[in-house]
């Protein structure tokens, strides 16, 4: 645990977020990440009438852009920014990209940021995209049957399964609830309706994990802006303001498996910021690449007594009609993953939720989304772990 | 020689018209610190990076510790660990594992102090006691294996060796010889036909035994020779023709090529140096290792646990004042053994090295003990098949060479050069 | 062309005169002689190719061969052994060129052979065969029909068991008579030595080598189709290459026969 004396955060006074973007996720893309950019920043100036520049600040999330990084895209893009960042937690990107914007407009180094997630899905590039992945991942994890994260997350599964007495059927109820979520969203890549029985009857594809646990990977772009309450009123944007957020990398190191993510370490501090309890909230986007990652996140942020995940998973109704509404989008599990933009999607979810203007059903009068994000399977865990609660203007 | 308590089953035949099966390997892409780790692999150790400052072991392989991030340095660790959770992968994207799904893996609770991810022999399932193996994988990369405790902890080492080839993700580290059809390319010196007997015991649908000239007569009714199973052909590594023919005249797919062909002969370089005899020693151990390689790699690389193992002269590291030309032969031998294996990194073809000291033969009759027995060096080299060992070191010579080089080589040379 | 050569030249093209191949194929796998291991040994052929139509050489072919100069059908100097070491000419450089040209007699001693692999030529013998066929002519040479080149390919043409070689050969005697009484050019056989197997356990040990090359004669191994041959009237061609201050060489023997 850190010894550094803790401050109390400083609010976020004086910024804003708005312009939610989703470039309609494929399958597959022979269009680079570049490309994808490209496409969210055109329909950012659709949506804001900002051109190139007008940008003094730009954030950027990517897996697939190799070999550029934000540099390379500020050029490509044409750019001239006084402020860059480039934000490499994949899940917690969206998250981790709009603090840092936050503050950087707070503080005035930037006025107008373009946070932005793009990456393709070029046959084949998931493998490759996989075996790069990170240095233990090829070292350690990978050469063990290549089973990807659905490997990682299954042996995560199993432990977390064993512990709190979570059977498939209630991991089930949060991706047959997600289905049902994107059945309303128009741009998710999973429509269909699922049923329990037919989650049960998935093929397995790294026991426990079944296929239906799995998200779908693919490409697609996120963007939205950070700035400040007087430029959103005088350009006419809807935004919304940041009540808190957290941050946290490499949390519980000695856990052998990974039950638990930072956010057990800082949810405290985040709804202390808030100033609001979880009950306060009136939809959930969390990170949701497997469904015990999602219950994990459910326990840690306090949306549920920690000992009683379980029993919380049966008796929630996560619906955008429910009393809890959980990734109303459909999440990635219905949406699809597209790479670092996966981690942005919640964001935007969460966002267009408390503006009023979803891709698919509206949750009724909501005003207060928590976001969660999770991220870098590094090695046997994801490392980074981030959450943000926003409140419409 | 006993037989195997796990005799697989020889493989089925192939269907003659169906293409031939690719061999891939595992995904190869390692850090510098991950070689490392394979580095100690071949020689068949246990190791993980242990802090030089706090002491704490740590895993993966890192460049600094985690907890002081004091400087790391490699050391033997015990092998105990508990299973935590466990997995069967059924869906890869990987070309060598989806030929063999579903694969079985987990993570392991050391008693060394990290988490690892292993492969897991079947059957093991969360709680269960297991001792590691750190095995190099068909790529030639380090992997730690899980066994189940009580098959690995019996005291006769070879049984450990037993439940690797049992295990059938086991057998893809091994080198299987029940089944497989073996070349001894000199079987004609005691070591050679002390190998072709072990192997033929150990269940190996075929040994040919390779018999370089000239050929006495009483080839015709050797009792090794006449084993059944066992298929004498003419062999010197020295002649490209014959050693191209011998391959041809072999009756199936070759799967194990072991190379036991060698020409020891005293005499110093200045002094007492014959250099016909030097020269045959280099035809023999270096071109003659070239040779063999050449015309059977190509057919090891198309069988699924193609393997070339290569028995030499532990005098390869560092000389011998007493068979320079030998030792220099034999250090030759050594580098094209490494090119070679690297060669075949691709392939999946595991290239393997026993290293032995003087023999208990006729090369080495004016030498005092200690000697290897032939019949020590056969076992060895069966054993090292069993491991997938990359390296061996036969014997209390060979030992304690390879020890004293690691450990200093400079001093090394300077102790075995009086 | 004077009319003898062209007397040859057309008996040559209408086969009245016959030309018989002597030499065995120089291959990897033709058989040495194997001395006692403390010794040099004799390499075997070797041949390694340096291009075949392909990117090493794309119109040619050639090979690099490496042997020694007693291997396969070879030729003996004088200076091969120690007795013929100051013997004037005695390396194959320095051999006459009118020394590649003479006539032979063959003595067959197949069916001995047959009986008793180790059966030795004694002057006794050859007394016995020059009473059945007639005297052996001077400046000739003795080409010892064995029948052995039959075995090539077999463990029987070396013949080699745990007490050593076990192969035909002549006596001191012999060669002492075939040589100062005959005036032989040289003695020619089907086996890997002129002298037998087990000659270096003879009282006079190795005497075909000692007494041959000491007088300045020629030896020739591993002939082949002697039994083609007549007794009296064939021919030797057999001409070293000319390897400086070199003690043998392969070569290509054949013989010139009129057909009956």
């Amino acid at each position: 645990m850190s010894s550094a004396a803790k401050r109390p955060r400083m609010a976020y006074d004086g910024v804003v977020m708005a312009a939610p973007i989703t470039v309609p996720y494929q399958r597959f893309s022979s269009e680079p990440a570049h490309g994808w950019a490209g496409a969210a920043l055109r329909a950012l100036a659709r949506e804001t009438g900002l051109g190139p520049r007008d940008l003094d600040g730009f954030s950027f999330s990517s897996f697939s852009a190799s070999p550029d990084s934000a540099v390379g895209l500020v050029q490509h893009l044409g750019l001239m920014p006084r402020w860059l960042d480039h934000v490499p937690t994949g899940g917690a990107s969206g998250v981790m990209a709009l603090r840092r914007a936050a503050r950087a407009v707070q503080c005035g180094d930037a006025a107008i940021v373009a946070c932005v997630a793009a990456d393709t899905n070029q046959i084949d590039s998931f493998r490759h995209t996989l075996a790069t992945f990170s240095r233990f991942s090829q070292d350690a994890v990978y050469p063990y049957g290549f089973g990807g994260p659905n490997a990682t997350f299954a042996l995560i599964t199993q432990a977390y399964m064993h512990e709190h007495g979570v059977t498939r059927a209630d991991f089930g109820r949060i991706c047959v609830t997600q289905r049902a979520n994107a059945g309303s969203n128009p741009l998710a890549l999973q429509r269909s309706p699922l049923d329990l029985d037919t989650y049960l009857a998935a093929r397995p594809i790294a026991d426990p994990v079944h296929l239906f646990d799995c998200v779908m990977p693919c490409a697609g772009a996120e963007a939205f802006v950070v700035t400040t309450p007087e430029i959103a009123a005088a350009r006419g944007w809807p935004a919304a303001r940041i009540m808190a957020t957290i941050e946290r990398h490499n949390a519980y190191p000695d856990d052998p498996v990974q039950r638990r993510g930072g956010w057990a370490m800082d949810a405290d501090e985040l709804w202390a910021m808030a100033g609001i309890g979880p009950a306060d909230i009136d939809c959930l986007q969390a990170y949701d690449d497997y469904p015990v990652i999602v219950a994990m996140q459910l326990a840690d942020l306090g949306f549920c007594p920690p000992d009683a995940i379980a029993r919380f998973l049966r008796d929630t109704h996560f619906g955008i009609d429910g009393t809890l509404p959980l990734n109303t989008n459909g999440g990635q599990l219905s949406a699809g993953q597209a790479g670092a933009a996966g981690g942005y999607q919640n964001l935007t979810e969460g966002l267009r939720q408390i503006l009023h203007c979803p891709l698919g059903a509206q949750v009724p009068g909501a005003r207060r989304a928590a976001i969660s994000g999770f991220g870098l399977v590094n090695y046997d865990r994801g490392v980074c772990t981030a959450a943000a609660v926003l409140e419409a203007l | 020689m006993t037989t195997p308590r796990h005799r697989l089953p020889p493989p089925a035949p192939r269907d003659p018209l169906a293409r031939p099966q690719l061999h891939p390997v595992p995904p190869g892409a390692r850090s510098r610190a991950m070689q490392a780790m394979a580095a100690r692999a071949t020689q068949g150790r246990f190791v993980l990076q242990a802090c030089t400052v706090c002491d704490t072991a740590t895993y993966p392989p890192r460049d600094a510790c985690p907890r002081c991030w004091g400087t790391l340095a490699w050391h033997d660790q015990p092998t105990g660990g508990r299973v935590l959770a466990n997995t069967v992968i059924r869906v890869s994207t990987d070309p060598y594992f989806r030929d063999r799904l579903p694969w079985h893996m987990g993570s392991i609770q050391l008693d060394a102090g990290p988490v690892v991810l292993a492969h897991l022999a079947r059957g093991l399932e969360p709680g269960a006691r297991v001792a590691m193996r750190l095995m190099l994988d068909r790529g030639g990369n380090a992997a730690l294996f899980a066994l189940p405790s009580d098959a690995a902890q019996v005291p006769h080492p070879e049984q450990g060796a037993t439940s690797m080839s049992a295990d059938p993700q086991g057998r893809t580290f091994v080198v299987p010889v029940a089944g497989a059809t073996v070349l001894v390319s000199d079987a004609r010196q005691p070591v050679g036909g002390a190998l072709v007997g072990a192997l033929a015991a150990a269940g190996a649908r075929l040994v040919v035994a390779g018999l370089p000239g000239p050929a006495p007569v009483r080839d015709a009714h050797d009792p090794v020779l006449g084993l059944p199973g066992v298929q004498p052909l003419p062999l010197d590594v020295t002649d490209p023709v014959s050693v191209a023919e011998t391959v041809s005249r072999i009756g199936g797919p070759l799967d194990i090529v072991i190379n036991t062909a060698r020409h020891v002969r005293a005499g110093g370089v200045s002094r007492d140096g014959n250099l016909l005899a030097q020269h045959r020693a280099l035809e023999v151990s270096a071109m003659g290792l070239a040779r063999l390689a050449q015309a059977t790699a190509p057919i090891l690389a198309g069988r699924p646990n193609g393997a070339f193992l290569d028995v030499l002269s532990v005098t390869a590291l560092a000389g011998d004042a007493g068979h320079a030309g030998f030792a220099a032969a034999e250090a030759a031998r050594l580098s094209l053994l490494q090119s070679f294996r690297h060669e075949m990194r691709s392939t999946g073809v595991r290239v393997l090295e026993v290293f032995t000291g003087p023999t208990d033969d006729a090369d080495y009759q004016a030498l005092p003990p200690p000697k290897v027995a032939p019949a020590r060096l056969a076992a060895a080299v069966l054993d090292a098949l069993a491991q997938g060992r990359e390296q061996t070191c036969v014997g209390e010579v060979a030992r304690e060479a390879m020890r004293r080089w690691l450990d200093d080589p400079a001093l090394f040379v300077r102790e075995t050069q009086p | 062309m004077t009319p003898l050569l062209t007397d040859l030249v057309a008996q040559l093209a209408t086969g009245a005169i016959r030309v018989v191949d002597l030499a065995n194929t120089l291959s990897s796998d033709f058989p040495v002689i194997v001395l006692p291991s403390e010794f040099g040994q004799c390499e075997p052929f070797r041949m390694e190719t340096v291009s075949r139509y392909d990117a090493d050489g794309p119109a040619w072919y050639w090979n690099r061969i490496t042997m020694n100069e007693h291997t396969g059908t070879h030729f003996d100097a004088p200076a091969h052994w120690i007795t013929g070491r100051d013997v004037p000419h005695g390396t194959v450089d320095a051999v006459a060129p009118r020394d590649f040209i003479h006539p032979a007699v063959v003595i067959d001693i197949s069916a001995e052979a047959a009986e008793n692999a180790d059966f030795v030529v004694t002057r006794a013998f050859l007394e016995d065969w020059e009473a059945r066929h007639g005297a052996i002519p001077k400046r000739h040479w003795i080409l010892l029909r064995s029948d052995w080149s039959r075995r090539v390919g077999t463990l029987a043409y070396l013949n080699l068991q745990d007490d050593g070689a076990h192969s035909p050969g002549p006596d001191a005697d012999a060669m002492r008579f075939l040589v100062h009484a005959r005036d032989c050019v040289g003695l020619g056989v089907e086996t890997v030595g002129t002298d037998a197997g087990q000659a270096s356990h003879f009282a006079e040990p190795l005497p075909a080598h000692s007494i041959l090359h000491g007088n300045g004669r020629f030896g020739l191994q591993c002939l082949t189709n002697l039994d083609q041959l007549p007794t009296f009237g064939s021919v030797i061609v057999a001409a070293p290459l000319k390897i400086k201050g070199g003690s043998g060489s392969p070569l290509r023997v054949i013989a010139l026969m009129q057909e009956a």
